[in-house]
């Protein structure tokens, strides 16, 4: 299993050379080259000078800015919570099924995840829109209660749909619905772990579902809650398409800023700084979930 | 799963929750909430109205209309050509990975599988600006090359994000491999390259299948970081279609849309199928 390179100098060349230059040359220096303008200040209209300069960090921590990065961080953090509460329980139901309806419970859950992120996102416009399929079926209620209310002399105002899309709602509305299956998987899989006897010895000496739940069952599912977390926090926290298609102009995400300071509003490095911001609070999260980990392994879990 | 209750659950199981009745209604309204938008998506892209929302009977029109539309055809070949070089490439960068850290001991082995894990962990965003500006800063990727060549740039993009999945898979399927193996061939008087084409290849088959598998869809599905590195002549169908759809909701785009989910849901099927039959076949030790 652990040879040492040295013994198969040639096989450990041929073996590292390709995925290492690779990685080197198509993904390590163009983020290199984004760190580095992040330091820089725009010299001319084409030409980006990198002087060192922290301008572009200390512009992205004016309030307008600030905002936006705690804004993306609500919304993620929404979604996420949204996504373990309404996950859980049908992490528990694929747990607990036989391994036949498993496989497709599993199946049914995943296969909105194979579908194009657009496309899924495409749906939720025309369900959400006012004259989407929300809306209708609500007006289709309404004109109906209004002919009932007509007869006791009560007629009810004309049918305003709902504002649902292009608002903050549709934007957490549209990440819970993309990132569901992230969450559903971990949970899953740690729970699928668990050994049943401990739940049974729960039941029988008296504590019901809920305390089984609460005191057994969550506890020992903390792993595969944390890894959901993280799967499910990082894609919203940089999501683009959900707040660019879905969102109004007051929803706009990081993801959102930094894709006009680089398509529209042509300040590379500052894009570049946000660009770098969005990384490290990426890192914060993945550090945060490493140490809980292993302050886990610690105590003997 | 729904045989006569009184009998078979005196006393009911205490973990059958997917029995319970608010588990399976929580169950099911999830499922609605996943599919409901997917399935009405797909039902009207038949509806013979423009405005999308009653239905006025059946037709086939937008898939005319969606099929005769030159640029979304270009693009639709644009992605399958994009994912299919993709795919190839990933699969052979992420098999070496995977073997590599499989097998070695080497220094700088925690840096490598860091830096490994970057392409997955780096946001979508951050991703498709560096890409941006490598392609247009340090490396310009010519334009105006013939096609596929002026795919290229998405091609490398896509690899690079694609092949670290790919390494993960295949590395999760050598973990099962027994060593004995090896060491039989090896006694037998076999060298390091029968011994990878004849036993860790053919041992490596489901994950590398899954891998490809993985590899397509991502690149298939990915709009951000395309956006970043697509030009006017080389969009691809997520590009296309979220220009399509940007302002409007139309029966075209569903027709196309439509299109793209009954492949995904068509090659996902063929791929689990095989790979059941893979994984079945090495699990009895027939495919070795």
């Amino acid at each position: 299993m652990d040879e040492s390179w040295k013994r198969a100098r040639a096989v450990f060349a041929t073996f590292a050379g390709p995925p290492v230059l690779w990685l080197a040359a198509f993904f390590l220096v163009p983020l290199a080259i984004i760190w580095a303008y992040s330091f820089g200040d725009n010299a001319s209209l084409t030409r980006i000078a990198i002087s060192g300069t922290l301008a572009n960090y200390i512009h992205a921590i004016q309030p307008l800015y600030l905002g936006i990065i705690a804004k993306s961080l609500w919304f993620a953090g929404l979604t996420t919570a949204l996504c373990l509460v309404i996950g859980f329980p049908v992490a528990i139901a694929i747990t607990f099924a036989s391994e036949k309806s498993k496989a497709w419970l599993l199946l049914l859950i995943m296969l909105p995840f194979w579908t194009n992120l657009l496309i899924r996102t495409y749906a939720l416009m025309a369900v959400l829109r006012t004259e989407g399929y929300i809306n209708f079926g609500l007006g289709f209620f309404w004109t109906g209660l209004g002919h009932l209310t007509a007869l006791f002399g009560h007629p009810l105002p004309a049918f305003q749909p709902l504002e649902l899309l292009h608002n903050n709602f549709a934007v957490v509305f549209g990440l819970v619905y993309v990132q569901l299956p992230f969450m559903v998987l971990p949970l899953y899989a740690a729970l699928d772990r668990l050994d049943r006897s401990l739940l049974e010895a729960s039941l029988d000496l008296g504590a019901g579902h809920l305390t089984t739940f609460a005191r057994v069952v969550v506890p020992l599912a903390v792993p595969g809650i944390v890894s959901g977390i993280l799967v499910t926090l990082i894609p919203s926290i940089g999501a683009y398409l959900t707040p660019d298609l879905l969102g109004g102009p007051s929803s706009q995400m990081i993801a959102n800023v930094i894709e006009r300071q680089f398509k529209t509003a042509n300040d590379w490095p500052f894009g570049a700084a946000l660009s770098f911001l969005l990384m490290y609070m990426t890192f914060v999260a993945i550090a945060v979930q490493a140490i809980v980990a292993r302050g886990r392994k610690a105590r003997g879990r | 799963m729904n045989a006569p209750p009184a009998v078979r659950r005196t006393p009911p199981g205490p973990l059958d929750y997917l029995g319970r009745w608010p588990i399976r209604t929580w169950l099911i309204l999830v499922v609605i909430y996943l599919y409901a938008p997917l399935i009405t998506l797909m039902a009207f892209s038949f509806n013979d109205s423009r405005r999308n929302i009653v239905w006025r009977g059946f037709t086939l029109k937008y898939y005319a209309q969606t099929l005769a539309d030159s640029d979304l055809i270009t693009a639709f070949a644009n992605s399958l050509t994009i994912a299919a070089v993709s795919t190839v490439v990933s699969v052979v960068l992420g098999a070496l990975t995977a073997l590599l850290l499989w097998r070695f001991r080497f220094p700088a082995k925690p840096a490598l599988e860091g830096a490994l894990a970057l392409p997955i962990v780096v946001p979508e965003i951050c991703m498709g600006v560096a890409m941006l500006v490598f392609f247009t800063q340090i490396v310009r990727w010519p334009t105006d090359l013939i096609w596929p060549l002026n795919l290229g740039a998405i091609i490398i993009s896509h690899i690079s994000f694609s092949f670290s999945f790919v390494a993960i898979v295949i590395r999760g399927r050598l973990a099962s491999f027994n060593r004995e193996l090896e060491e039989a061939a090896k006694d037998l008087g076999a060298g390091e390259w029968r011994i990878f084409r004849d036993i860790l290849i053919p041992h490596m088959r489901p994950g590398l299948l899954a891998g490809a598998l993985l590899a397509f869809t991502l690149s298939l599905d990915d709009f951000v970081i395309t956006f970043f590195t697509s030009g006017p002549d080389t969009t691809t169908f997520p590009v296309k279609v979220y220009s399509m759809v940007r302002f409007s909701v139309t029966p075209e785009v569903n027709a196309a849309s439509t299109l793209l989910i009954v492949l995904t849901v068509a090659l996902t099927a063929v791929a689990l199928r095989l790979q059941g039959a893979d994984v079945a076949r090495a699990e009895t030790g027939e495919g070795l």
